[in-house]
């Protein structure tokens, strides 16, 4: 049994990692000609980072900003599947919901899904998806200000850090096959994606077609 | 100067549908009827969820390099935090070591 405090712990270096990668998005969004106010309220009110850089990238790439808008929401469908499986466990009442959607992303859904227990799930949850929150707003700003001059978060292995917690994170799931598997198909065709799809469908499609999988595996089984 | 006006009014209208989009879905998700969340296969769906999406997130995370798929130092950091995991290494230091793995091979 994994402890409250091993939890914390966990979640801010969740939180340390993945929100210091503001930084990349401000310099990015400024240096796309938005604004210094409109990249800070991108990142204060949709809070979900590929959905700003994917709608950043449209606009400085001379798209329709609506069309931007609407890929962005596209890739923030996953939050939705996020919502789902966080849900049961969290079992928050309508008005602590209505509190707590925007931080549902990648990273406090990660966090929460893993425990055993809701107290356990509310304390991965709101610890990690807070302190990226702030921290990813106090760097956006920064890299907002700073435009590249600011330096690459990649040179400090950032950008590496954030994979290695995930595979932590998956890493107690890999102990049957069956975990393995839908794990690997879910990374094989996730990246078979990659060249064809906009940034962020991969994941929820490869993800979905992984668990698609895994429950006819588990149906067979069973008949 | 009209077009210029015009863009930066798009510009604000999409972040405006920007915004109420990505919170709509983060709110719709938690609020599904529990009816639903107890249907059998959503029980089973919901139990592979995460290692499909991790499993997706780590090989995007460490693979992809916008639209194309590039090797770099981060497979390697993530092999590194393979191992160290093997070796029962707690999370956090894990994660610290496998990026300083990566920023170091960056330096060389």
């Amino acid at each position: 049994m994994t402890s409250d405090r091993s939890i914390v712990v966990d979640s801010l270096g969740v939180g340390l990692a993945t929100g210091a990668c503001g930084v990349s998005f401000g310099a990015i969004s400024t240096a796309s000609g938005l604004s210094v106010l409109q990249t800070c309220l991108i990142s204060l009110l949709v809070f979900t980072g590929a959905s700003q850089f994917a709608f950043v990238g449209i606009v400085a790439s001379g798209g329709n900003p609506l069309t931007g808008a609407l890929t962005a929401t596209l890739l923030g469908s996953r939050n939705l599947f996020y919502g789902v499986s966080l849900a049961p466990r969290l079992d928050l009442d309508p008005l602590a919901r209505l509190a707590s959607a925007h931080v549902v992303i990648d990273e406090s859904t990660a966090m929460a899904v893993t425990r055993d227990t809701r107290r356990q799930a509310r304390l991965g949850f709101y610890w990690t998806g807070i302190s990226i929150f702030v921290l990813w707003n106090l760097t956006t700003f920064v890299g907002a200000l700073a435009g590249d001059a600011i330096g690459d978060p990649r040179t400090y292995g950032l950008d590496a850090a954030v994979g290695a917690a995930f595979l932590g994170l998956l890493w107690p799931r890999l102990a049957t096959w069956k975990g393995r598997i839908v794990a690997l198909v879910g990374a094989a065709v996730a990246l078979g994606l990659v060249p064809v799809t906009s940034a962020g469908l991969p994941i929820v499609l490869g993800g979905g077609v992984a668990v698609l999988l895994g429950m006819l595996w588990r149906t067979r089984a069973a008949s | 100067m009209a077009d210029a006006g015009r863009i930066v009014t798009g510009v604000w209208a999409g972040i405006a549908v920007m915004v109420v989009g990505c919170f709509a879905l983060k709110y719709a998700g938690l609020s599904v009827p529990p009816s639903v969340l107890q249907h059998p296969l959503t029980v089973r769906a919901v139990e592979l969820i995460p290692a499909g999406l991790l499993g997706a997130l780590i090989a995007v995370q460490v693979l992809a390099d916008g639209a194309s798929v590039q090797v770099d130092a981060r497979l390697l950091a993530l092999g590194v935090a393979a191992v160290l995991l093997t070796l029962r290494v707690p999370f956090l230091p894990m994660v610290v070591v496998s990026a300083a793995v990566a920023a170091l091979v960056r330096q060389l």
